[in-house]
């Protein structure tokens, strides 16, 4: 065993997670703030400790934007109560948070976050079946959901659950089919050989356009957002699968979706817009300086951030969808869709060859 | 003794004969003479028959236990009588009805007797305008204080303005003002702005009193009711002209400003301050008792009772009420106390328990007690309360179930007699145990050699032996008592008890009545109703198993004791039922 | 028997959600652009913003003085008596209570409690005040820090409710009677 290797691969996973958790915890922020926005209102604006006013500069940015929410958010889902109602089916209803949150996290092992920073390779693991991994983690979040619904012994969290794992696994299906047009060109599962491929032929996203609309689409799905946060629908269900659950238990299904949505935009940015590269400035090549590998994490964080608001901006925008709607939408049209453009991306490239 | 228990003395209706009247087109029979206010045969006037029909005419001089003097006009009715030909015939309609000639003016149904066949109109357009302009004079003067005025919730002025009243009145000049809070006795304040001069305070301290001290002066307008100068109202009746003043022109100084009427929740009682035991409204809210006042019985108290009665009742909320249970000083529970006072009494020599009840305690009570007792082979009896009589209502027993202790055997006719045997027993060392309910013994204790002196010069026997140095030489003294006194502070065992408005229960009182009186409001910390722990009592040392409720109890008691025999706790009603003592 | 709405079947543009889209993406960003950028913003920031009450806002009922300062409540206790969620509780000053401030009004209240977290700001209090001494003001921001704070006394309800003029009933009385002084008889 490589000590070097060890050593460097736990700093880089304190590093992911670290900043995994950050962005989870002000893209909260960011949602409330942006709902603020579209709905007319202000949004959080007051949390600030004393001493932030006095900061020249910074202090009115940190005490009007409310910097702080994310840090009160943590503290209260800290010291509130953590209430296990009566009926609960223990071990599952301890369980489900966990199972929820780790595969969310694992999500972001096999993105490749930069070029390189000296000799590290900036990907925690630069597996050679990259895009299998993914797919195999995310649906393993479904499981979290499906037990937090049934261990809740409650009508709404199963309600919840059903749903969940319905619509889970029929785009599961979809995107994976939208993502076999990508491979087929690219001829890699590497994420990094995706990314390389893309700095040299352009971004995948003039490729293969539908199967980039279908990805995101489903993305929407896997992370239960909006249009398609049936699962959690307030409104119908009261929360969905996290009815019953309180403090830091419902803090978890919080950061698993957050972090969902990260991994999610991680993923939409190595596959389709060619990850840490940018077509200019020479940044679409192995950085050479530490400058320029911190410049590749800087532009793929960029993208990635992009991709946030969008999840956000659209959880603002668009109504539900109806589950028959959902389901219709999933199986009629993203499935054949998909299928038909496996079959032209083929037919396009054995034209070619 | 006989065993016959009568509901009432009714008078001997049957010889009187019954005439037909209509009201309001409803035929009914009524008698042709009524007991007046004073008992004596008068011929029944048409108010009275209207109230026999259940038809209500509005009245504020006229009331039944008063004489007539018809001054307010607001019971003005239509009438008509069967109409006579020229032959002194009866007039018959075509259908064979007798023709009614109907009066051509109004009268005042208060005064005017009935006669065979009379109809009597008191909804016709004419009666209501009449209505109507009597109270519309009555108001001309009549200060709209309703805000500080006692009377406003029970005051018939009020009533009758909602009924026949403007919403505004037409009087535009300056209204007559007359002195207000006038002192007019010790008990009584006088607002004379508010009187409507209907005199009823007159005749009730002229007639019913027997105290003329109400006059009218001035004249015209400036009518005022008033007292001789410098000579206040104050014989022992005053504040029942305050019940029978139907504006708030007399106010009860007692209650004056205190609780507004509509509060207040009425409770039927008896009063407890003699043995007469007029039937009694206690006005309470929330667990504090405001006013006693009188409740109809004419075989008790018709409709009035004393003023010393009716300001007895404030010893209720005595902060120093007796609240817990006490053990030889310690603060213990009611189940304690009791079962170590049970098992000293089974464990007791017979013949060496004594019991002093208290002739203030219910029949049932003092029933339960009597079981007590001759279990024990206990010897028992009461102090006697003895005061000054009066002509109209008060009793010189101040006890007020003497006939109860005399009935369930815990005193002899004469009462206190054996209180000698019972300081001889102590002295002696014979009695060890003695049991004291609701009595300070204390108090009219005289030593035994004073009162050999006494006893050959006076035949009261209100006083007695049983001192507190010989309390002293008791083995057990358990007193149940309400207020704290000297008895309690020597006792052993201390039981809280309960002011009769805190329970429920029966008396009988001095003509043998047996009235039930209902619970007004809770008994403040641990005090319980005597017959409550008598009962558990009864049960741990007798093995008798009672019943847990009043009723069962006074049922259970009233099969038992021949002179109840026959009565129910049902039967009692609310105004009692005589048996034969 | 269900109704069953006809519903406008979808063009095929329609069919593809792009209108859709596209109108909600116009929609929310001419509102996040106006909020962000030209301070079009709805809501208040409340303590240090507060919004007008409507002339006939329903606040807190506090009891008032007329315009000589004395206290206008009688305690007649009707107030007590129409209270729906029996908020009030009043003590009447009982025969040898304080004396009015009014020499004619006989009586004021010893003490008048509302218990602002029963009270309902129904109104029922002033509707039926006689004297026209307890109204319903506009306080709304009603706070304390425990239950006891919160029931308020006739010191603090009468400094809260400051003045409010009327007939002066009472006073008038009394001139009347005044100018009636060659009464026959003193009694």
């Amino acid at each position: 065993m490589d000590w070097n290797f060890i050593i460097f691969s736990l700093v880089k996973l304190a590093i992911i997670v670290g900043v995994v958790q950050g962005l989870v915890a002000y893209s909260v922020l960011a949602e409330r703030k942006i709902s603020a926005w579209i709905q007319d209102r202000v949004g959080p604006n007051r949390c600030a400790p004393p001493f932030a006013k006095y900061i020249p500069i910074l202090g009115p940015l940190l005490t009007r934007w409310g910097m702080f929410q994310p840090l009160a958010d943590g503290l209260k889902f800290m010291f509130k109560e953590d209430f296990t109602p009566a009926g609960v089916k223990k071990i599952y209803f301890f369980l489900a948070p966990a199972v929820a949150v780790i595969p969310a996290m694992l999500t972001v092992a096999v993105i490749p976050f930069g070029s390189v920073m000296g000799s590290q390779k900036m990907v925690l693991a630069d597996l050679n079946v990259g895009i299998l991994y993914t797919f195999g983690i995310v649906s393993m979040g479904v499981y979290g959901i499906v037990l937090a619904g049934y261990a809740a012994n409650s009508k709404y969290p199963f309600f919840g659950g059903i749903r969940s794992s319905a619509q889970m696994i029929s785009y599961e299906i979809s995107m994976g089919m939208s993502v076999i047009p990508v491979l087929l060109i690219v001829g890699n599962l590497n994420l990094s050989k995706i990314i390389s491929w893309q700095a040299d032929n352009g971004w995948l996203v003039m490729y293969a356009p539908i199967a980039f609309i279908i990805f995101m689409v489903s993305s929407f799905a896997e992370t239960n957002r909006t249009p398609f946060d049936l699962p959690e629908a307030e409104t119908e269900l009261v929360g969905g699968y996290h009815t019953e659950y309180s403090s830091m238990k419902f803090a978890l299904f919080f950061l698993a979706e957050y972090s969902n949505m990260v991994s999610s935009s991680a993923m939409m940015v190595t596959l389709f817009f060619g990850g840490w590269t940018l077509p200019f400035w020479g940044l679409d090549h192995p950085a050479t300086s530490l400058a320029m590998g911190l410049a590749h994490i800087g532009v793929f964080m960029l993208k990635m951030l992009f991709f946030m608001v969008v999840f956000i901006w659209v959880r603002w925008m668009f109504p539900r969808f109806r589950y028959d709607q959902l389901m219709d939408l999933g199986w009629r049209t993203f499935l054949p869709l998909a299928l038909v453009n496996i079959l032209i991306t083929a037919l396009w490239l054995w034209m070619r060859s | 003794m006989s065993t016959a228990a009568t509901t009432e003395i009714k008078p001997a209706l049957t010889a009187i004969e019954h005439i037909k009247v209509k009201v309001d087109g409803r035929e009914i029979e009524v008698p042709r003479l009524i007991a007046d206010w004073s008992g004596k045969l008068t011929p029944t006037t048409m108010i009275q028959a209207c109230e026999l029909a259940k038809t209500d005419v509005p009245h504020y001089c006229w009331h039944p236990k008063l004489p007539v003097v018809g001054n307010c006009r607001m019971c003005l009715v239509e009438f008509g009588t069967p109409a006579l030909g020229p032959d002194r015939k009866p007039v018959f309609n075509p259908d064979g009805t007798p023709k009614i000639a109907k009066s051509p003016r109004p009268a005042i149904s208060c005064a005017t007797p009935i006669s065979p066949g009379m109809e009597i109109y008191t909804k016709t357009p004419a009666v209501k305008q009449m209505r109507e302009g009597v109270l519309e004079s009555l108001l001309i003067n009549h200060p709209l204080d309703c805000p500080i005025c006692d009377q406003a919730g029970e005051c018939k002025l009020q009533e009758y303005s909602v009924d026949y009243g403007q919403s505004s009145s037409r009087f535009v000049e300056t209204k007559v003002h007359k002195p207000k809070a006038v002192d007019l006795g010790p008990r009584i304040m006088l607002d004379a702005e508010r009187c409507i001069l209907c005199t009823r305070c007159i005749r009730f301290t002229r007639d019913i009193a027997g105290d003329d001290a109400l006059g009218i002066v001035n004249r015209g307008s400036y009518n005022t009711i008033a007292t001789f100068p410098g000579i206040p109202f104050d014989n022992n009746y005053t504040l029942n002209t305050v019940d029978v003043c139907p504006v708030g022109a007399l106010t009860s100084k007692d209650f004056r400003f205190q609780m507004r009427a509509w509060f207040l929740k009425e409770t039927k009682s008896v009063c407890t301050s003699c043995a007469t035991g007029c039937n009694v409204l206690i006005g309470s809210r929330e667990e504090k008792i405001f006013r006693y006042t009188p409740r109809d019985n004419d075989a008790v108290n018709a409709s009035w009772m004393c003023d010393a009665g009716r300001l007895n009742y404030k010893w209720i909320a005595r902060a120093d009420r007796l609240k817990e249970v006490l053990v030889r000083g310690q603060k213990s529970t009611w189940k304690a106390a009791l079962n170590e006072i049970s098992d000293k009494l089974k464990n007791a020599q017979a013949g060496s328990v004594a019991i002093i009840a208290s002739a203030r305690q219910t029949n049932e009570e003092l029933w339960l007690i009597s079981k007590l007792k001759s279990k024990l082979g206990a010897i028992s009896d009461s102090i006697p309360r003895v005061g000054e009589a009066d002509k109209l209502l008060v009793s010189a027993d101040k006890n007020p179930n003497t006939n109860g202790a005399r009935i369930t055997g815990i005193c002899f006719t004469e009462m206190g007699i054996n209180l000698v045997k019972i300081s001889d027993g102590i002295a002696s060392g014979k009695i060890k145990t003695l049991i004291v309910f609701g009595e300070n013994i204390v108090k009219r204790a005289v030593a035994n050699e004073k009162l050999r002196e006494r006893e050959t010069v006076s035949e009261v026997v209100d006083e007695h032996a049983i001192t507190a140095e010989l309390l002293a030489k008791l083995d057990t003294l358990i007193v149940s008592d309400i207020l704290p006194n000297e008895t309690t502070k020597l006792a052993h065992y201390v039981l809280p008890g309960c002011a009769p408005a805190e329970k429920r229960g029966s008396f009988t009182n001095g003509k043998g009545r047996v009235q039930k009186f209902m619970k007004a409001v809770e008994a403040p910390g641990d005090a319980r109703a005597e017959w409550e722990f008598l009962h558990d009592l009864v049960h741990n040392v007798t093995g008798q198993n009672g019943f847990v409720t009043i009723e069962g109890l006074f049922n259970q008691m009233a099969k038992e004791i021949p002179v109840f025999m026959g009565v129910t706790w049902q039967a009692l009603g609310d105004t009692g039922v005589t048996v034969q003592i | 028997m269900a109704i069953t709405v006809d519903r406008k079947p979808l063009t095929l543009w329609e069919k593809l959600y792009l209108p859709a889209i596209f109108g909600g993406i116009k929609v929310t960003t001419r509102h996040a652009w106006n909020t962000l950028f030209r301070g079009k913003v709805v809501t208040m920031e409340y303590p240090e913003q507060k919004w007008t009450v409507p002339e006939h806002y329903r606040g807190a009922p506090y009891l008032v003085k007329d315009q000589e300062g004395n206290t206008k409540c009688v305690s007649c206790q009707l107030c007590e008596f129409v209270c729906p969620p029996k908020a009030i509780r009043i003590t009447p000053p009982g025969e040898s209570g304080q004396k009015a401030d009014r020499t004619n009004a006989e009586k004021m209240p010893a003490e008048f409690e509302i218990n602002m977290l029963r009270c309902i700001y129904c109104g029922m209090c002033q509707e039926v005040c006689p004297e026209e001494a307890i109204f319903l003001q506009k306080d709304y921001s009603i706070t304390g820090t425990n239950r006891a704070d919160m029931i308020y006394n006739k010191e603090k309800l009468l400094s809260l409710g400051g003045e409010v003029g009327g007939i002066q009933k009472w006073k008038h009385k009394l001139e009347e009677a005044k100018a009636q002084e060659n009464f026959p008889v003193k009694l």
